[in-house]
């Protein structure tokens, strides 16, 4: 792609964001007014039923009792107060909330609550104070974004952790990142820009909403490509190679040695 | 088949004696004898593979492009249209995408470079653990060691070319290994690689080039066929055997019955590393990416024979000083540059070491089994020990991850093992040899359990055993030691070894004088610790055990 189509069509994917943004943002106001002026408690009731059967999920599947009984935060949990829809959907979507073992890490699980269930309890968290909402794009939109640059994109930003394909890699003390292979183009765009635990948060300063599209574009071409070179071993470069060279190479051709010797 | 081979055979070696008269030459070689054991072949599998890196390696060379010139991408591989890279990184992506064979040949490339240093590193072992190192075979080894070194070297040369995210990655790390020299480690570096890293000259990659595919496969063909002529010239070492002697090779004639096994061989060879090649992806560049200096990817491994650098360098604690402005980084000078040359020196020089330890001067041409030498046993398997976590250092954050470890204990449990480690594995090792040694004592002393239980008149228990057959005895009292001139028992202090051809003057006999001397006799005690004590003579243990009538 050329520079400038590049350019023109990130003005307008910028325009079809700006107005997302204004949306989500008189959402967000218009949260936090209920919030301050609703009273406070369980009994506490809102015009949007979501958010109300939100509230409701949030005692029922467990949240309240870490998070808080108005996601304020406690000993056992950070506050939930301006983490926003996209935090939600993607912790509970990628079933690391409800949280059930402290761990080095929240693995991903399958999600416990149904997709409506999720997007209820995320306009409930949502109008608790404002924060990034769920992205909204379809497939057309980050398909037609530029591989090739996400690929660099990707290879700047994310492989340092999750390794040059997303396969994954450690960190400190017991903590990793993740494989990328099972996240959706929702869940990558989400972990961007929520940054869950130990990633940092890609704000659409540093990397600009098209960029974020070419990243998601990028990761689901490479998880989806066939290896032209066979299997593809984890792709995690020359550790696995060797697994196979020892077991498969040596260890084929010792075997055959010891047969070739036995025979003699 | 084979006689009509041989009538074939002998037809040329007419036509070639009547050019030239050397059929006296060929047919003492076609008559030659190779011994049959299994770990003789070991060697083989790195000459095969050396063979499939020529034949693929030449075919690299023809689309292969040297040159850290920058091109835009534009070939089939989409994921990576439009990105800015080096030529020498575009066209091994052409290799791989858009010449036919391309990939298959890289890949088959790759498993031979990686079964060449594995069947390199097997092969020594086989040679040490059976001490076919030893006199007259000490040249043989260190061209060995100098063969190990240089593959090493040129498989991360031949790593290094394609100037993808890993293999830059690497590089960057060998270009600071080298800048930790003291005094000379900038100038080396600038030297080596011909300007600042990532390389602005552009002269880096075509000098790897000229290493990878000239220089050092030059040197090691050079190595490999002297290698060859002096097993050809000293002959192949054996175990002891039925009719097997210092002074002769029982095995197969070197044709046909070798030939025709060892192309047998050749092609095994071939094809398993054609059937890698062809179904298990390696160095999968194009995943990489191009290298950048500002990118790094999580799980950047050099090939697996460097991962015992990768992992002294992990392992190694943070350590710097600072002498008059300039700064010595000892975290990686120590790892990087003193232990590889510490490890590679004493492999070069434990056959003397040894010979000067054991007094031993002797011509050696029947093979010992790891257990009749406890002590070297054990000692290699310190060394192997040590390595082995060294190499498994080099991965910890792929084992972190794989294993759900936290990454820091890895490196600690993996600091504490590496000191402990190779004692305790000395120690088992040497039980275990010993333990071996003294089962084999009693077989030959006592016979063989028969799992008959007999009861004594006194009421007691015994097992019956039973005498070996006299050749079993006689074979097995070579392999402890008893019998070989070389090995015979000798009170200790003094010359062991003082038959084997006629010169076993050691020079420290009679009573030690100087440092030196009581340091050798010390070292000496050590290395034969109990194996020579004149504890297992005949019936001298275990009276209870009776011998059938
Ligand atoms: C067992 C306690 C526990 C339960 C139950 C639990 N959480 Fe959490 N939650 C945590 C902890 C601890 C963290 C912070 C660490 C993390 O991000 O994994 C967290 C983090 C989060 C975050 C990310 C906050 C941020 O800063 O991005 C969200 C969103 C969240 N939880 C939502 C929920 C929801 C919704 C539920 C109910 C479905 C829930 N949690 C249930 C303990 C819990
Ligand atoms: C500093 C390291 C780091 C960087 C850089 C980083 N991540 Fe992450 N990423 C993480 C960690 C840690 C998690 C797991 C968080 C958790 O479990 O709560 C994660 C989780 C994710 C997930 C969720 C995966 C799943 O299946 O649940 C996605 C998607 C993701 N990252 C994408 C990215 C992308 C895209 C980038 C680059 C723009 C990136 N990450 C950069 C550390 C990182
Ligand atoms: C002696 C003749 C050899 C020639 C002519 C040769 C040639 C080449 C060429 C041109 C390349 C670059 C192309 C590419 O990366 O795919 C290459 C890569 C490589 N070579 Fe060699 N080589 C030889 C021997 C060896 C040996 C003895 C080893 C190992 C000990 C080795 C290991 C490698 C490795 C690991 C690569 C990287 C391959 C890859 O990208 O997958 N080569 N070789």
């Amino acid at each position: 792609m050329s520079p400038s189509t590049f350019a023109r069509r990130l003005a307008s994917r910028r325009r079809q964001l700006a107005s997302a943004a204004i949306v989500a943002v008189a959402l967000g106001l218009l949260g936090m007014l209920y919030a301050a002026i609703a009273p406070r408690g369980s009994a506490a009731t809102s015009a949007d039923p979501a958010v109300d059967e939100g509230r409701s999920l949030f005692q029922s599947l467990s949240c309240a009792s870490c998070h808080g009984l108005n996601g304020e935060g406690g000993k056992r949990a950070p506050s939930l107060i301006g983490v926003g829809a996209a935090a939600v959907d993607f912790q509970m979507g990628t079933g690391r909330m409800p949280l059930q073992q402290h761990g080095a890490e929240a693995p991903r699980k399958r999600p416990v609550a149904s997709e409506g269930d999720i997007l209820k309890v995320a306009a409930y968290v949502a109008s608790l104070g404002p924060g990034p909402a769920i992205p909204q794009f379809d497939a057309a939109d980050w398909q037609k974004a530029d591989t090739a640059y996400g690929g660099a994109l990707f290879r700047t930003n994310c492989a340092q952790c999750h390794n040059f394909a997303g396969s994954g890699g450690a960190l400190t003390y017991g903590k990793y990142a993740p494989s990328l292979s099972d996240a959706t183009p929702t869940q990558i765009y989400e972990a961007m820009i929520t940054g869950p635990e130990n990633m940092p948060v890609f704000g659409d300063k540093q990397i600009t909403p098209d960029q974020k599209l070419a990243i998601i574009n990028y990761v689901r071409t490479i998880k989806t490509q066939a290896d032209p070179g066979g299997v593809g071993l984890g792709r995690v470069g020359p550790v696995t190679e060797t697994v196979v060279g020892w077991l498969v190479g040596i260890g084929v051709l010792v075997i055959v040695t010891i047969w070739i010797g036995a025979r003699a | 088949m084979a006689s009509m081979g041989e009538t074939a055979a002998r037809q040329g070696l007419r036509y070639v004696d009547d050019r030239f008269g050397s059929a006296s030459f060929l047919r003492r070689s076609f008559n030659k004898v190779f011994p049959d054991h299994w770990s003789f072949l070991l060697g083989e599998i790195a000459l095969y593979s050396f063979v499939i890196l020529l034949l693929t390696g030449t075919y690299l060379t023809l689309f292969f492009h040297a040159s850290t010139e920058v091109v835009t991408y534009n070939g089939s591989y989409a994921p990576l249209r439009g990105v800015q890279m080096t030529d020498a990184y575009a066209s091994t992506l052409h290799m791989s995408f858009d010449v036919r064979g391309g990939l298959l040949m890289r890949q088959i490339h790759h498993w031979a470079a990686v079964l060449f240093v594995m069947s390199i590193a097997v092969h020594m072992m086989r040679v040490f653990f059976t001490g076919a190192f030893r006199k007259p075979r000490t040249i043989n080894w260190h061209i060995g060691v100098t063969l190990f070194i240089l593959a090493t070297l040129e498989g991360f040369a031949g790593y290094s070319l394609p100037d993808d995210l890993l293999s830059g990655t690497g590089l960057r790390i060998a270009y600071s290994v080298m800048e930790s020299i003291p005094v000379v480690g900038t100038y080396l570096a600038y030297f080596v690689f011909g300007s600042d890293f990532p390389s602005t000259s552009g002269d880096f990659i075509p000098r790897l080039f000229i290493i990878h595919v000239l220089l050092v496969p030059g040197i090691l063909l050079a190595l490999i066929s002297a290698h060859m002529m002096i097993i050809w010239h000293q002959k192949h070492t054996d175990f002891p055997g039925p009719g097997k002697t210092e002074h002769n090779v029982v095995g197969s004639p070197f044709f046909p019955t070798f030939v025709i096994k060892t192309n047998g061989f050749l092609f095994l060879v071939f094809g398993v590393c054609a059937f890698l090649g062809a179904f298990a992806q390696i160095n999968p560049v194009w995943l990489y990416g191009p290298y950048n200096a500002s990118q790094v990817s999580a799980g950047s491994q050099p090939d697996w024979y460097i991962f015992f650098l990768e992992g002294s360098l992990r392992l190694m604690p943070n350590l710097e000083s600072n002498f008059w402005g300039h700064t010595i980084s000892w975290n990686i000078f120590v790892p990087g540059v003193i232990l590889p040359g510490i490890m590679f020196n004493l492999l070069y020089v434990y056959p003397s070491l040894e010979a000067w330890i054991t007094k031993d001067k002797a011509y050696h041409n029947l093979l010992q089994r790891p257990r009749d030498v406890p002590t070297r046993t054990a000692l290699g398997v310190f060394g192997l020990t040590f390595y082995a976590i060294l190499y498994l250092g080099g991965q910890n954050d792929v084992l972190a991850n794989t294993f759900h470890w936290s990454l820091q204990s890895t490196t600690w449990v993996m600091r504490v093992l590496i000191i402990i480690g190779p004692f305790i594995a000395y120690y088992v090792t040497k039980r275990w040899a010993l333990g071996l040694r003294h089962k084999d004592e009693e077989r030959l002393h006592h016979g063989e359990e028969t799992g008959i239980i007999r009861r004594l008149p006194s009421g007691e228990y015994i097992e019956v055993h039973e005498p070996l057959p006299a050749q079993r005895q006689a074979i097995l009292a070579m392999q402890l030691g008893h019998d070989l001139p070389d090995h015979a028992e000798l009170p200790s202090g003094n010359g062991h070894h003082s038959n084997g051809q006629g010169n076993g003057q050691a020079p420290g006999i009679g009573r030690p004088v100087g440092a030196m001397a009581r340091a050798r006799e010390a070292l000496e005690g050590f290395f034969f610790e109990r194996h020579d004590s004149p504890k297992s003579g005949p019936g001298d243990d275990d009276p209870k055990t009776l011998t059938r009538p």
